[in-house]
C-alpha cells in the first residue's frame, strides 16, 4: 500500500497541490484523473522524486520514504515512466537499463555478459522480442516504453507510475502495453495510470482518483461510474465570466484560415483546420495535451512553412507568411506558451524586451524607447522599480506583461496568445484577462489558446475545440459549458 | 561595513577587469622602474592593437553565442593579399594586361577579402546550420591554405614607406595603430549601444528562440556579425603586415586564442548575450600589460605562458562567482 499523506506544493504564489491524501493499493491499477493544471503531474513528480521539496509524507507499506531525486525514489521502490521517455538514443537496451547501476567484475571491468543475460530475461518477461544489444534509436516508441518498464522491473519497483503512456504509440502497441500492465497487476505491483483517454481508463483501471484545482474531489471504483460521470467530476467549478456586455463590432472579418494542414513525417498534426476571426473578437481555442493547439498558432506565425499547407487571409487579402518577422510585419504577433524558453530575454532589461519587436533599423532613439517602455509599463500596470530592471527579476505575471507589451508595441491586428496565464498567480491572471479584453475592445482580433477551461470560458466570445489535430467542437459564448467542451476535447478512439 | 560592501558589490563586479588592471599596473611599477613610462605605455598599446582589433569582432560573434576560430588565418590572407597586390599587382599575360594597385586600392582589396571570408562563415553557419566552432575551424584551414597558395610559402617584403606608415607612423603624438583601434572601438560602441543591430546581437545571444519569435532576422544578423569579424581580421592583417613591412605566410597563428582570451577576461560570456566592448578592450590591455611586464621582469617565455593561462582561469572563476551572487 502506497500512501501519500497531506501532500502540499506551491510554486511561488501558485498552489499546485493542497493537502492531498491518496492511497494506492497493490495488485490494482489506479487512474489519476483531472483537467490540465489540476495537479496530476505535480503529484506524480512528488511521488517519484522529481520534486524533492513538498509538504506531507509518503509511506510505502507503512514505512516512511524520503528521497531527493528520481534515482533514489526508484531505489526505494517507486518508478515513473514519463511521457517523454528518458532513454539515451545511441546506447543499447542493456546499456540503458543498467545506466547508473552497471554491474562490474571483481576487477572493475563492466560485466557485459551478466547484464546482457539479465536484460534478455527482463525483455522476455515483457514479451519484447528484440536483441538486448539493439540501440534505442532503432526501436519504435512503444518498444522504448517497454524498455522503460524493464528498467523499473530491474530495481524491482513496487510502484510504477505511468504518465500518458499511450500518447505516442499505435493501437497494437497499446494492446501489448495493457497486457504487460495486467501482468504487473497480477504480480502485485501498485500501478498509477494517468491518461486523458477515458475508454482506456475503463479498460485498464480498477480505481480512480479525481483531482481538481490541486485537491482530491472524488475517489472510487471504476466499475461504479460511467464516462459522463467522470467528466462531471473533473469540472464543476464556478466560472466567472468577465465583462459580458463588451461592445463588439461584429461581422467585420479580420482573419480567415482555410484548410490548414501540418505534417510531421507521415503524421498529421493538424488536419484541415478552417476558421475565421472578427475584429474585436476573442476566439478561444481549447484542447488537451497533444491536440495541436500550439502548432496551430505556430503555423499562422510562419514557423512551419515547409511542412504545412493551407491559406490565410488577413482583412480579405491572402498573405504568405514564412517567418515570425513577416508575420509581425503583416500584423500578427504571438505571446508564446513558454515564457522562459521562447518569450523573454531574461538577462536584458524591461525596456529592451519591450522595444525588441518594434525597433526601427539603424540608430536607436533612446528617449523614444524609454517613453515606449514607460507607456506600456503604465498601461499594462507592470510593477517594477524602473525600466532598467532585468526581466529575470520580475514576477511571472509581470514578465508575461512585458512580453504582451512587446507584442502590442508592434501595433498588431491579430494578437495570438498561447497559454496566456500559465504559471502565474490568481491576481495576475485576472489582470491579464482584463488586458486581453481591453485589447479586444480596441479592435484587435484575439486568438487565445488555453488548456484551462475556466480561462477559455471567462474570456472567449467563441470557442473552438481541437482534438488530435481536428476541430471537434464550436461553441458560442452563451451556449458553452465545461461538460460539453471537455466531451468534445477527449479523444474517442485509442 | 558589510552593507557598504554589499551596496558596492554590483559596481565592483562590473569593473572587476578594471580593478585587476590597476592592481597589475601598480604591482609592475613597483617591481620595475621601466614599466611606468610614456614610451612603454605606447609600446604596450602598439603591441596589443592587432589583438584589440580582432577581439572586437570576436566579441560581437561571441555575444551571439558563436565563435570565430578563423580570425588568425583570415588576418594572414588579407595581409598577404595587400602586400602582394601592392608589390606585384595582378599581371594578366594572356591579354598582355597588368593591373597595378594604389595604396588605397590594396587596402580596400584586403578588407574586401576579409569581409568575403567572414560572409562565407556566416552563410555556412546560417544556411547549413553548421556549428560556428566547426564552420570557422574549416575556414581556419581554408584561409591558411589560400595564404600559402598566394604567397607560395614565402614572405612578401619591402612594401614602401607609405604602407609602413600605418604600422610605425605617429599622428598628433600617438601611434597610427592606436588611432585605428580607437576608431574601431568607437564604431563598435555605437553599433552595440545605439543601433537596432546591437540590440539584436544581444537578444540572439540571450535567447535565440525568443529573438526569432520577436521578429528579429536571426540569420541576417549572424551573417553581418561574422562579416564584421572577417573585416576586422583584415584590418588586423594590414596592421601586422605594415608593422613588419612584410606579409608572412604563417602570420596570425593562434591569434584566435589571444582574442578569445581577451573576450573572456573582459567578462563576455561564451554562451552569449552578456558582455561589453570596453570589457574586451580591458581584457586585451590586461594581456598586453602582463606580457610586457613579464618581459621587463625577465620571466622566461615558458613561464609567461603558464601565468597567462592561470590569469584566464582566474578571471573566469571570479566572473562566475560574481554572477552567481547577483
Amino acid at each position: 500500500m502506497l500512501v501519500a499523506q497531506n501532500i502540499g506544493k506551491r510554486f511561488g504564489g501558485v498552489i499546485a497541490l493542497n493537502d492531498v491524501t491518496i492511497q494506492l493499493s497493490p495488485a490494482r491499477v489506479t487512474a489519476i484523473i483531472g483537467e490540465n493544471g489540476a495537479g496530476k503531474s505535480t503529484l506524480m513528480k512528488i511521488l517519484s522524486g522529481v520534486y524533492a521539496e513538498f509538504e506531507g509524507r509518503i509511506l510505502l507499506n507503512g514505512r516512511e520514504l524520503t528521497f531527493s531525486n528520481p534515482k533514489e525514489a526508484q531505489e526505494k521502490g517507486i518508478s515513473i515512466i514519463h511521457q517523454e521517455l528518458n532513454l539515451i538514443a545511441d546506447l543499447s537496451i542493456t546499456e540503458n537499463i543498467f545506466l547508473g547501476r552497471e554491474l562490474s567484475t571483481r576487477w572493475g571491468i563492466l560485466d557485459k555478459k551478466a547484464m546482457r543475460i539479465r536484460t534478455a530475461a527482463l525483455l522476455q518477461r515483457l514479451q519484447l522480442n528484440v536483441d538486448p544489444a539493439t540501440l534505442i534509436r532503432d526501436l519504435r516508441v512503444g518498444q522504448q516504453q517497454v524498455v522503460e518498464i524493464a528498467k523499473a522491473l530491474l530495481v524491482d519497483s513496487q510502484v510504477i507510475i505511468m504518465d500518458e503512456p499511450t500518447s505516442a504509440i499505435s493501437e497494437a502497441e497499446v494492446d501489448i502495453l495493457f497486457g504487460i500492465i495486467q501482468q504487473l497487476r497480477t504480480e502485485g505491483k501498485i500501478i498509477a495510470y494517468i491518461s486523458h483517454k477515458l475508454d482506456e481508463l475503463f479498460r485498464i483501471a480498477d480505481d480512480y482518483v479525481v483531482l481538481r484545482d490541486g485537491c482530491i474531489t472524488e475517489t472510487g471504483k471504476m466499475q461504479d461510474v460511467d464516462a459522463d460521470g467522470i467528466v462531471r467530476k473533473m469540472v464543476g467549478r464556478d466560472v466567472t465570466r468577465l465583462d459580458q456586455d463588451r461592445p463588439r463590432t461584429a461581422g467585420t472579418e479580420l482573419l480567415a484560415v482555410n484548410s490548414l494542414r501540418l505534417y510531421s513525417g507521415n503524421r498529421h498534426i493538424l488536419k484541415d483546420i478552417s476558421f475565421s476571426l472578427d475584429r474585436g473578437e476573442i476566439l478561444g481555442i481549447f484542447g488537451l495535451m497533444g491536440a495541436g493547439r500550439t502548432e496551430l498558432l505556430e503555423c499562422i506565425l510562419g514557423l512551419h512553412t515547409g511542412s504545412s499547407t493551407g491559406n490565410i487571409l488577413l482583412e480579405g487579402k491572402p498573405v504568405r507568411i514564412r517567418s515570425p518577422r513577416e508575420a509581425i510585419r503583416s500584423g500578427l504577433v504571438l505571446v508564446p506558451e513558454d515564457r522562459k524558453k521562447d518569450g523573454m530575454i531574461a538577462g536584458l532589461d524591461i525596456k529592451t524586451n519591450i522595444s525588441l519587436s518594434s525597433l526601427p533599423a539603424g540608430l536607436i532613439n533612446r528617449n523614444k524607447e524609454i517613453a515606449l517602455a514607460r507607456h506600456y509599463m503604465g498601461s499594462l500596470r507592470i510593477k517594477a522599480a524602473s525600466h532598467a530592471q532585468p526581466v529575470k527579476n520580475l514576477s511571472g505575471g509581470n514578465q508575461q506583461k512585458v512580453i504582451l507589451a512587446r507584442c502590442l508595441a508592434t501595433n498588431p491586428k491579430v494578437l495570438m496568445l498561447d497559454e496566456p496565464t500559465r504559471g502565474i498567480d490568481v491576481n495576475a491572471k485576472n489582470e491579464i484577462y482584463k488586458l486581453i479584453l481591453e485589447a479586444a475592445a480596441r479592435g484587435l482580433g484575439i486568438l487565445a489558446v488555453s488548456s484551462e477551461l475556466p480561462e477559455i470560458l471567462a474570456i472567449s466570445d467563441r470557442i473552438l475545440v481541437l482534438c488530435e489535430g481536428r476541430i471537434t467542437g464550436k461553441f458560442t459564448r452563451g451556449a458553452a459549458n465545461e461538460d460539453d467542451i471537455l466531451k468534445t476535447a477527449i479523444p474517442k478512439t485509442i | 561595513m558589510q552593507t557598504a560592501i554589499a551596496k558596492y558589490r554590483p559596481m565592483i563586479a562590473r569593473s572587476q577587469s578594471l580593478i585587476a588592471l590597476v592592481v597589475l599596473c601598480v604591482a609592475l611599477s613597483l617591481l620595475s622602474d621601466k614599466f611606468l613610462t610614456v614610451q612603454n605605455g605606447f609600446n604596450v598599446l602598439r603591441q596589443i592593437s592587432v589583438n584589440v582589433c580582432i577581439s572586437i569582432g570576436m566579441t560581437l560573434v561571441v555575444l551571439t553565442a558563436g565563435i570565430d576560430l578563423s580570425v588568425g588565418s583570415v588576418l594572414a590572407l588579407s595581409g598577404a593579399v595587400a602586400a602582394g597586390l601592392l608589390k606585384n599587382g595582378i599581371p594578366w599575360p594572356a591579354h598582355d594586361l597588368f593591373i597595378g594597385f594604389t595604396l588605397l586600392g590594396t587596402i580596400v582589396a584586403a578588407l574586401f577579402v576579409g569581409s568575403i571570408l567572414g560572409l562565407f562563415n556566416g552563410w555556412v553557419i546560417t544556411r547549413f546550420k553548421v556549428p560556428p566552432f566547426v564552420g570557422t575551424l574549416a575556414m581556419l584551414t581554408i584561409a591558411r591554405g589560400l595564404t600559402m597558395l598566394w604567397t607560395k610559402g614565402y614572405p612578401i617584403s619591402g612594401l614602401g614607406p607609405k604602407f609602413d606608415f600605418i604600422g610605425s607612423g605617429w599622428l598628433l603624438g600617438i601611434p597610427v595603430l592606436v588611432w585605428i583601434c580607437v576608431l574601431i572601438v568607437a564604431a563598435a560602441l555605437v553599433i552595440v549601444k545605439k543601433t537596432a543591430l546591437g540590440r539584436h546581437i544581444y537578444a540572439i545571444g540571450g535567447n535565440e528562440q525568443a529573438a526569432r519569435l520577436s521578429g528579429i532576422p536571426i540569420n541576417r544578423v549572424k551573417i553581418i556579425v561574422y562579416t564584421i569579424a572577417g573585416l576586422l581580421s583584415a584590418v588586423g592583417g594590414i596592421m601586422v603586415t605594415s608593422r613588419l613591412d612584410s606579409a608572412q605566410p604563417n602570420a596570425g597563428i593562434s591569434y584566435e586564442l589571444d582574442s578569445i582570451a581577451a573576450v573572456v577576461i573582459g567578462g563576455t560570456s561564451l554562451s552569449g548575450g552578456r558582455g561589453t566592448i570596453m570589457g574586451t578592450v580591458l581584457g586585451a590591455i590586461i594581456i598586453g600589460v602582463l606580457n610586457n611586464g613579464l618581459v621587463l621582469l625577465n620571466v622566461s617565455p615558458f613561464w609567461q605562458q603558464v601565468i597567462k593561462g592561470f590569469v584566464i582561469l582566474l578571471s573566469v572563476i571570479v566572473d562566475k562567482m560574481n554572477t552567481k551572487e547577483a
